[in-house]
């Protein structure tokens, strides 16, 4: 064979082994970097195609959790705004850099959407080419079969005294029992033939699928961003609330959120529980805390019982009210210097400690003093569910409501709530208050127990400690696509789960008559590279095959033959003919 | 509720300490016999590798018109001894060789080393020692997780020292049931054994937490399924881990064979043991590529569960930022796998890189960064 006759025959040989082995995967091809010479146009094409690219894709996945990276590092506005304040006062310098970067809010900043939304531009230019092409495979025949199936992956052959039609119906007939699509061709070649068939096509389904759902889920967190709402309200016990704005003591919402998207409902805490481990090293530490409450929903006004655990919360309609903090509401009767009531009720003490130490104020506005004359009250201080005399500390001893007690200082004059700036309810601002003192000089202060009254100087009027109730924090979230995330995320895996475990492969049959009248059979399977069940699969088909096509008898020495064969009773071994 | 108020039974949680030392003293026994069939087995004859690749060298060269003729034929019989066509074996007597060539790997079908105890006898002794002291090591670390998920009455995966425990107990266990679905595994005995100390010391000195009950947010079923989850999931990616790093080291000897280098007798010894570098890549492969959609699953149960514990099913908490870091990393470490240009070593890197994100997940958010999961306790 001279030189040219090798070359060309081998350039057949490849371009026939490159159809064979084309797309297995519908995997993008990689392109060498390119710069075209071309105008605006030319340049258009080579940023998509640079963009959709794997490599490109790559870069992209790589820098998406290199830029996920400092917003677990640096506190965020979103998650904890209170912390990024501290920040920015304990960082002067690096504050203002960081406030330019938005690394306050990565993941909603410019550079971050930037990655994400060219990741998914990238993402959809590559599914939706794959998707055609995926389409196309389908509707058209598995490819031929090269012309050297030897120079496959996987390769069987052996000699048999059936013939070649008989072979490859057979063989047809046992791939579609397999669940291969399967097509007989006449491939060209002088050697018959042969059989062509592919399995395993769900990998691809598995795959596109994967990235489609991927999409759902970020257009359904997007989504749910834009038009979703939190609000929070405290309620003591006793006390109701209904879902409108005005009720909430701190509200956020997404850009797209309207004040009538919140659903119509209301509640009230009936009555709230917590237990704590009484004893061991965790003593103190909140074991299960419950809400039992009773809501009514749209305009009826049937109350209905439920109870807001932890783990579990309430949802009505597409609202969810989550139960979020709770402490304890000491219940005071304040009494002016006239001896009539200024204020009766519980005060919400905000938690300072693990033992539910709690700091808080009461607030009188409307408050005559021993003259008459118009003043505002204020007293500052603590609430401790345990107190124990003999610790020698104001600190509690535990968190549940063994031993409460009250330390309050009492002030009288300018609360400042009237006007100005809005006001923290659990501060008091004494810039334009006085202490009252007591007969020494000292601040006039005192610790109460339940039933005690503090009586203030000067017959300026008195508090008394009436009880303690309990109070919870609700979170009530309006959230909207989650069901879509939910799908897609599910959709995502089972997508996933197709395109990993899944293996497509291709199986060709060929026949064909050699020269001494017997008939050559060959079998190739063809996978990506991973697959290390295709000799298994094709051991198992050639085995199968041995019915239709048995291995000729005294065929010991070509390299189809078994070794195994001559001890054996298998009807392949019967003499010529009998196997047909 | 009574269950969950129940005091933690101090005496059971003292035997599960117990129990988990003595895991620990076997699993040093364990290590000790691995190092022993390591030792051993370097009396054995060295340089198969090398001279399986040299001889492949030579016939390259022989044959230069052989486009890259590096492919070998390997030839495989139904029936044969290898790992891929032993299972099934149906070979009807007079079925057809199968005829397997490589088209993966760049230097095609490189054999498998013999093992740790390359053929000696007194490292495989000692080999199959170490394996049933680490049974042994396995039976009684599950007895101490599972006593100390009695003594409480929950899932034993409620802060870091029992987490650590759990992870490493499921290593082990991953690794005794690839060796029962008769995988070649054996290579992975010391350096996993070895591991398992370490975090068992870890987890024994400073993650030690009494038994106790848990905070509110933690009653919750998602608790057994996010968090084995999770374990489960680690565990396996660490032995994905192991596969990789061993390719990355087995690689460069072998490209340094390839090129006629002559590394050092004891690199030489300790890698033509291992498996081939393409055996190695495949297993981390298949390993991380299996785990994928279960680490995906894990992030999904605890974004279902943050929704109903915490208002929001995704809200950027740092244990929710590092693990979608971490899933990412893995993305790309598959995307890397069917890149041209960026399978093998590259693709190997990032696979480290991925499995050093889930540890930092682990370890460094929990003790750096102060967000909901911190009640995880240290």
């Amino acid at each position: 064979m001279s030189t040219t006759e090798a070359d060309a025959d081998k350039a057949t040989e490849a371009a026939g082994e490159r159809e064979a082995t084309a797309q297995l995967s519908t995997a993008p091809g990689e392109e060498r970097l390119n710069v075209p010479s071309l105008g605006p146009l030319g340049w258009l094409r080579w940023f998509w195609r640079q963009l959709t690219s794997m490599r490109v894709a790559l870069i992209l996945l790589f820098l998406l959790s290199l830029g996920a990276i400092p917003g677990s590092v640096i506190p965020q506005t979103p998650v904890d705004a209170l912390k990024v304040e501290r920040f920015r006062e304990e960082h002067t310098t690096l504050a203002p850099l960081y406030d330019k970067l938005q690394l306050f809010d990565v993941y909603t900043s410019v550079w971050f959407s930037a990655i994400y939304i060219l990741l998914f531009i990238s993402l959809v230019g590559c599914i939706v080419p794959r998707t055609w092409q995926f389409v196309g495979q389908l509707r058209s025949r598995p490819p031929r079969a090269p012309r050297r199936l030897d120079r496959m992956p996987v390769y069987a052959t052996w000699r048999t005294d059936a013939d070649p039609e008989q072979v490859l119906g057979a063989a047809r007939s046992l791939l579609k029992r397999r669940r291969f699509r399967t097509h007989q061709d006449g491939d060209g070649s002088s050697r018959g033939d042969a059989v062509a068939s592919e399995k395993g096509y769900l990998r691809e389904v598995g795959n596109l699928l994967f990235h489609i759902a991927l999409i759902v889920l970020l257009l359904a967190f997007a989504s749910g961003q834009l038009f979703k709402s939190e609000g929070r309200k405290l309620i003591v016990q006793g006390d109701g609330f209904s879902n409108v704005l005005t009720q909430y003591d701190d509200f956020r919402s997404g850009s797209l959120f309207r004040a009538d998207m919140l659903d119509p409902f209301g509640f009230r805490l009936k009555k709230f529980h917590a237990t704590y481990e009484e004893s061991g090293p965790n003593k103190g530490t909140p074991r299960d805390y419950r809400a039992d409450i009773a809501y009514t929903e749209g305009a009826s006004s049937k109350e209905k019982n439920a109870a807001i655990k932890v783990n579990h919360p309430l949802s009505i309609g597409s609202s969810k009210v989550y139960l979020i903090a709770n402490g304890y509401a000491p219940a005071v009767t304040v009494k002016d210097g006239k001896g009539n009531i200024a204020y009766r009720g519980p005060v919400p003490f905000l938690q300072q400690d693990n033992n539910q130490t709690s700091s808080g104020v009461v607030k009188v506005t409307d408050y005559l003093d021993a003259k008459g004359r118009k003043d505002q009250l204020g007293f500052q201080g603590f609430f401790v569910p345990d107190f124990e005399p003999g610790s020698g500390t104001m600190f509690s001893q535990s968190p549940s409501l063994k031993n409460p007690a009250m330390f309050l200082t009492a002030y009288h004059g300018n609360l400042g709530v009237d006007g100005g700036p809005a006001q923290n309810v659990y501060q008091l601002d004494t810039k334009n208050m006085t202490k009252f003192k007591d007969k020494d000089g000292g601040p006039f202060a005192k610790k109460l127990t339940p039933g005690d009254t503090m009586t203030l100087p000067n017959g300026a009027g008195s508090l008394k400690f009436d009880g303690v109730k309990q109070w919870a924090n609700f979170q009530v979230s309006h959230q909207v696509g989650n069901d879509w995330a939910l799908g897609g995320a599910l959709t995502a895996i089972a997508g996933l789960a197709g395109s990993l475990f899944i293996q497509r492969r291709r199986v060709w049959v060929r026949a064909y008559a050699a020269d001494d009248g017997r008939t050559v059979v060959e079998m190739a399977g063809l996978g990506r590279s991973e697959s290390a069940r295709l000799p298994d699969e094709l051991a198992s088909l050639a085995t199968d095959m041995q019915d239709a096509a048995p291995v000729a008898s005294e065929d010991t020495t070509a390299d189809a033959a078994a070794e195994t064969a001559t001890d054996s009773d298998d009807p392949a071994d019967a003499p010529e003919g009998a196997g047909k | 509720m009574n269950l969950l108020a129940a005091e933690p039974n101090e005496q059971l949680a003292q035997i599960s300490n117990y129990l988990i030392y003595s895991a620990m003293a076997v699993y040093v026994l364990a290590f000790f016999a691995y190092i022993a069939e390591w030792t051993f087995g370097s009396r054995s004859k060295v340089g198969r590798t090398a001279a399986a690749l040299t001889q492949k060298a030579g016939d390259e060269g022989a044959v230069p018109a052989q486009e890259s003729g590096v492919s070998v034929r390997v030839k495989k019989e139904a029936g044969g001894g290898t790992a891929v066509l032993e299972k099934p074996a149906p070979a009807a007597p007079a079925s057809p060789k199968i005829v397997t060539r490589s088209s993966s790997g760049r230097r095609g079908d490189l054999p498998d080393g013999p093992g740790a105890a390359a053929g000696d006898e007194q490292g495989d002794m000692y080999g199959r020692i170490a394996i049933s002291l680490t049974v042994l090591a396995f039976l009684l670390h599950c007895a101490g997780v599972v006593t100390r998920s009695l003594s409480v009455q929950r899932a034993p995966w409620g802060n870091m020292y029992e987490f650590s425990t759990a992870f490493s107990m499921v290593a082990v266990g991953a690794y005794l049931c690839f060796l029962l679905a008769k995988k070649n595994v054996r290579w992975i005995g010391l350096p996993l054994v070895t591991t398992v100390l370490l975090d068992l010391g870890l987890a024994v000195t400073v993650l030690y937490t009494d038994s106790d009950q848990l905070v509110p947010a933690l009653h919750s079923y998602w608790l057994w399924i996010h968090v084995s989850l999770a374990i489960i999931c680690g565990a396996l990616l660490y032995l994905g881990f192991v596969g990789s790093l061993l390719y990355l080291f087995r690689d460069t000897y072998e490209t340094k064979l390839l090129r006629g280098g002559k590394p050092g007798s004891v690199v030489s010894s300790i890698m033509e043991r291992l498996p081939s570098a393409n055996s190695l890549d495949k297993f981390a492969y298949r390993i991380n590529a299996t785990v994928f959609p279960f680490w995906t699953f894990t992030i999904v149960a605890g974004a279902i569960w943050a929704g109903d514990a915490w208002g929001r099913y995704w809200g950027w908490d740092p244990k929710e930022v590092w693990s979608f870091i971490t899933w990412v990393a893995y993305a790309c470490y598959l995307h890397a796998r069917a890149t041209a240009g960026w399978k093998g070593r590259k693709a190997a890197y990032l696979a480290l890189l991925a499995f050093a994100c889930f540890l930092f997940n682990y370890y460094g958010v929990n003790i750096f960064f102060n967000g909901k999961h911190s009640y995880a306790g240290i």
